[in-house]
């Protein structure tokens, strides 16, 4: 199992070394990035609004009914669904819903790719395959992932508004008093920290399965399981880690 | 030319080839056969670098292939093309953009200079007037026009095909075989054709390997085969009761 580790993540440092050398032709490879930033930019927005409508709805219904009827003033609310979305729940559980969509997706493309000897094909051609297939899925997600996990931070806060004002937990007012209070710019950083090192972890990760997949339609199915699981565990621990990082 | 030296591969415990030196001659369609299992996909692997062997040399030229870089074996690469069992096409280009593509990665050729050694490769394996098809709405057999397209969009020295006529009636397996051959010979290329395919032996087998059990057990061209008491050569070949039947009447006619 140990050894197993460590022949894994050998590889895939090797990989990486592969991914980001000299790409032989720019054009090509900022086509392909474009074509990513799409593929996973535009058709992961409503999933990742949706989620995130939902995530700050439900904190600030939660929060108002463990206030309770307390001396805590009822802005706080605002306060506290803004700092929770920004800090932890937008650059989180984006990444952890993009990690099933985006890098199963990934893992299933490129290990498709492998099966239908079309690696094969451009390796024989001369191509850098790992650059060539991987560092522009890897270039857009690190654009365009801190971009959704900033849409979904303001949506989040959005969802907030929307939970608590039309149904009478708190005035406009105060909502907008607690979002503007206590502001910590840093958090902000945060956030991007988070959603970048969060973009490169679920990208790699999905796509060093996909590439180095073996057999066929089963086992296919489990490397792209595998990305999404891996690449989740690997959130949920740099999450912690850059948490205790920035905050000493 | 292509020349290999006591090539041997081995997976784990099990040695797939043992030993093999052969050579590839210019100009000429060079054909691996054998049983499957046989060891001849290794080869043509071993052959284009997608697997390293376990001991010996593959020379392309005076380079050796084996003591290469990363960077030194793609650039001899530029210089292979390959054709795929299953064509390999990329599925969700279109067959213009299929066989673009190494123009586009490689080459700085203009859109008009491209276009036109696309429409080329088209008009030479046929397929005038397909560039926007997709892959998946052309035939098997167009497919493989399509892969030999693209292989030899580059102006390959080296070409490559794994069993090119597999899934082919016998008819388009001819046509293939005359376009894989009338290529050869037009552009000298160096061909190498793993194939188990008894037609194309007989039509386009100017320098034939036989494997046997990973090791080679014959080595001679189309006009050989008959004349060779090699058994296992006999055996491959004669495989069928009905080819057996036709062999034994020819040699009672005197015509072999």
């Amino acid at each position: 199992m140990n050894f197993n580790f460590l022949q894994h993540f050998g590889r895939y440092i090797l990989f990486m070394r592969t991914v980001f050398s000299r790409p032989e032709k720019l054009s090509m490879y900022y086509k392909e990035t474009m074509r990513q930033m799409n593929d996973i930019g535009i058709g992961s927005l409503t999933i990742v609004v949706l989620i995130s409508l939902s995530i700050g709805a439900v904190t600030a219904v939660q929060f108002a009914y463990q206030l309770g009827s307390s001396l805590v003033p009822r802005y706080y609310i605002g306060y506290v669904v803004r700092d929770i979305t920004i800090i932890e729940l937008a650059p989180m559980l984006t990444c952890l819903v993009l990690a099933g969509k985006v890098g199963s997706n990934m893992a299933a493309e490129i290990g498709g790719m492998r099966q239908k000897e079309h690696i094969d094909a451009m390796e024989i051609m001369g191509v850098n395959t790992a650059a060539y297939l991987i560092l522009p899925k890897i270039i857009a997600a690190l654009f365009v992932i801190p971009m959704l996990v900033s849409i979904s931070a303001f949506v989040g806060i959005l969802g907030g508004y929307l939970s608590s004002v039309p149904t009478g937990l708190m005035t406009g007012e105060e909502y907008i008093l607690g979002i503007r209070s206590f502001f910590d710019p840093y958090n902000i950083f945060m956030m991007f920290v988070k959603g970048t090192v969060f973009a490169f972890v679920l990208t790699t990760v999905s796509c060093y399965q996909g590439y180095f997949v073996k057999g066929g339609s089963i086992e296919l199915g489990q490397a792209s399981t595998r990305a999404v699981v891996y690449s989740d565990i690997l959130i949920l621990l740099f999450d912690y880690l850059i948490a205790v990082v920035l905050t000493m | 030319m292509i020349r290999i030296e006591n090539i041997r591969k081995s997976f784990d415990e099990v040695e797939v080839l043992k030993g093999i030196s052969t050579t590839f001659h210019k100009g000429k369609t060079n054909l691996i056969i054998g049983r499957s299992g046989a060891g001849k996909t290794v080869l043509l692997k071993l052959l284009v670098g997608l697997l390293t062997p376990t001991s010996g040399n593959i020379w392309y030229g005076d380079v050796n292939f084996c003591n290469l870089s990363k960077e030194e074996v793609r650039a001899i690469r530029m210089e292979v093309g390959m054709l795929f069992q299953g064509s390999a096409l990329f599925d969700s280009m279109t067959v213009e953009e299929n066989i673009r593509f190494p123009l586009d990665m490689f080459t700085n050729r203009t859109a008009k200079e491209k276009l036109d050694r696309v429409n080329y490769c088209l008009d030479r394996v046929a397929l005038n007037g397909s560039n926007d098809k997709y892959p998946s709405e052309v035939s098997g057999g167009m497919q493989k026009r399509v892969g030999i397209a693209r292989s030899i969009v580059l102006e390959p020295k080296y070409l490559f095909c794994d069993e090119p006529n597999s899934g082919l009636d016998p008819k388009t397996s001819i046509v293939i075989d005359e376009l894989i051959r009338s290529i050869t010979v037009e552009h000298q290329i160096t061909t190498v054709i793993n194939t188990h395919d008894m037609n194309s032996v007989m039509e386009i087998g100017d320098n034939i390997a036989l494997l046997y059990n990973g090791e080679l057990a014959w080595e001679g061209n189309k006009n050989e085969v008959f004349e060779s008491d090699n058994d296992l050569l006999q055996d491959f070949i004669f495989a069928s009761p009905f080819l057996k039947r036709l062999r034994n009447a020819a040699v009672k006619n005197g015509s072999i």
